[in-house]
């Protein structure tokens, strides 16, 4: 294998329903530094169904060109079509990497992609570098539940391949009006190559979690003690305008849906502001949240391992603290 | 109907603990477990068999010979036979080829014993946590793959799978025989009985080593036949300085800690 041949970075930029996921974009961040450092360019992978305005935006978000494939097979994602197009993309551009968000889609492709393409793929990544002196990407990835980080490498095999969570990094600036090449590509993908049929899809509209995007989380954990416990929870983000989050220990006692989940089983997170309240911070817990900007933790313990991880603490019951928070916040906004 | 199960026997990570000393994985005394989403999935063939007589379980693990126990209590709930890869020519695979190997494994199984129509797996081991190798044997067997699943239903020729998305859940349907890889299920895996485990105790678990797969490529397997490698492990870093607020009262601390927060401009 000529590794010569094998150039640019590359961000699977997913879609579904014409509609990008957002993971998509924030990959432009670290790809845009990555690519730098490759001396290589940043070109997104759009595939879809109509989604040249997401191929545009991407340019804008930073890449240098696109690669655009459309197709009424593409406008929901199956795993046959979208690794048909993305080996023939491969097979004709051969990029020396590609980072795909770890969406549920993402972590389907990618070991497909991997074994179409006999090479290396790193899941779940949380840090992403270059050796520039032996021309390797460095993933870097949590393993045992978040108690271990490792760093892997993808030597002697290319494309080297790795999902990246989202939340993780943050959407890079978007600027206006940037422009770069839209390579569109035609590739068609027979209905009979499809082995799987969407029957129908369900949307659980409940309550509409969306803890990736938020940039504010207060989150409750065991020390909330009970369902009823969590209204004092949704009290303070309510007038904090954030989401709600809990821990994997609130959640398997029923006290809230699974969606609010942030850890290493459920969300990664990355908002500007996380209080963590009645969380313990076991090492599952602090690595869904490392990505947040400040880390405020409300703890009647004050030995709890969430100290260890946050900016700013303050020891003492949850029910007293926050109403407190409440009030003066509310003076604040008013 | 056919179906197989592919189990993995873990540490269990919730045991796990850090060595502050040394800053290394402290495993002694850490129990072994079946792999939790690997139980759901047999779970979900339990149940499949118990709605069409007639089904047998296959199970199918790799590792060292104490794998044989994460095996014997699968046998326990539901599982039929079982296989166990086992050689030192196969230590230190990565996913690509460990799931090679597995593929391999699964394809003489069939030549012996007839075809799966349905091959289950967790959605991914809470050890690795990558999910990678149920689609990779998938994908060297070129079977269709559907992965995230909640629940499994058989409605003749068709595997019907309701699949976690993103914002709810997609029912799809694939034909016989693929590859189905499954979350933690709204049911919990069914426990054995005295019975059932004495029947497993007295099973005979085939071991599978390489010279038992006659076309086996074995420069695809072990540590020399995998792309990854591991560069380094380390521990989670912790080193930020938390600023504890703390001004006597609890309530007075409060206030301050609003306090301090909008000086912070992080409110």
């Amino acid at each position: 294998m000529s590794f010569e041949e094998y150039k640019n970075l590359w961000v699977f930029v997913e879609t579904e329903e014409n509609e990008v996921k957002p993971v998509g974009y924030e990959l432009l961040k670290p790809g845009r530094e990555l690519a730098d450092k490759m001396g290589a360019n940043l070109v997104a992978v759009v595939i879809g169904g109509k989604v040249e305005d997401i191929a545009k935006k991407a340019i804008e978000y930073g890449a240098d060109e696109a690669i655009l494939v459309e197709g009424d097979e593409y406008y929901n994602y199956t795993t046959d079509a979208y690794s048909i197009a993305m080996k023939t993309l491969v097979d004709k551009y051969k990029p020396s990497a590609i980072l795909i968000g770890a969406t549920n889609n993402g972590r389907d492709l990618g070991p497909k992609m991997a074994c179409d393409l006999n090479t290396g793929l790193t899941a779940d990544c949380t840090g992403l570098d270059y050796d520039a002196e032996a021309g390797n990407m460095v993933w870097t990835r949590p393993a045992f539940g978040g108690n271990l980080m490792a760093m892997i490498l993808c030597p002697d095999n290319r494309p080297q391949l790795g999902t990246v969570r989202p939340g993780v990094f943050k959407k890079p600036e978007l600027v206006e009006g940037k422009e770069g090449t839209i390579t569109r590509e035609d590739i068609h993908v027979a209905a009979d190559q499809i082995r799987t049929k969407l029957i129908k899809r369900i949307e659980e509209v409940a309550e509409a979690v969306n803890l990736e995007e938020a940039e504010i989380i207060v989150s409750g954990g065991r020390g909330v003690g009970s369902e009823e416990g969590f209204n004092v929870i949704r009290e303070l983000a309510d007038v904090l305008g954030a989401t709600v989050g809990a821990s994997r220990a609130a959640v398997d006692e029923g006290w809230i849906p699974r969606a609010h989940q942030v850890g290493q089983t459920g969300k990664t997170v990355g908002p500007k502001l996380y209080i963590a309240c009645g969380i313990s911070g076991a090492i599952q817990h602090a690595a869904g949240i490392s990505g947040s900007d400040c880390i405020v933790a409300i703890n009647k313990d004050s030995e709890a391992p969430i100290f260890d991880v946050a900016d700013y603490g303050i020891v003492g019951d949850l029910f007293t603290i926050i109403p407190i928070m409440i009030s003066e916040i509310k003076k604040l906004n008013a | 109907m056919r179906i197989l199960v592919c189990v993995k026997q873990v540490p269990d990570t919730a045991e796990i603990k850090i060595d502050p000393v040394t800053n290394t994985l402290i495993r002694a005394g850490v129990p072994s477990i079946v792999n939790p989403f690997d139980a759901c999935a047999l779970e979900v063939a339990a149940r499949i068999k118990d709605a069409n007589p007639g089904t047998e379980i296959t199970l199918l693990s790799m590792g060292p010979d104490q794998a044989k126990d994460a095996l014997r209590e699968c046998l326990a709930v539901g599982g039929d036979k079982a296989y166990l890869c086992s050689d030192r020519k196969f230590g230190g695979s990565d996913t690509l080829a460990t799931s090679y190997i597995l593929a391999s494994a699964i394809q003489s199984i069939e030549e012996k014993d007839g075809k799966f129509d349905l091959i289950l797996a967790g959605k991914q081991a809470i050890d690795g946590d990558t999910g990678q190798v149920g689609p990779e044997i998938a994908a060297h067997m070129g079977l269709a793959q559907v992965t995230y699943a909640a629940e499994v239903t058989v409605e003749g020729d068709d595997i019907i799978v309701k699949r976690e998305s993103d914002k709810g859940y997609d029912m799809i349907s694939v034909q016989k025989p693929a590859i189905v890889t499954v979350v933690k299920t709204e049911f919990d895996p069914r426990y054995p009985t005295i019975k059932s485990k004495m029947a497993a105790m007295r099973k005979e678990i085939t071991v599978i080593t390489s010279e038992d797969i006659p076309n086996i490529d074995l420069t695809r397997c072990g540590l020399k036949g995998s792309p990854t490698k591991v560069r380094k492990t380390f521990t989670p870093v912790k080193n930020k300085n938390c600023v504890i607020v703390d001004e006597g009262e609890v309530e007075t601390s409060a206030v301050k800690l609003v306090e301090v927060l909008t000086e912070a401009k992080v409110l």
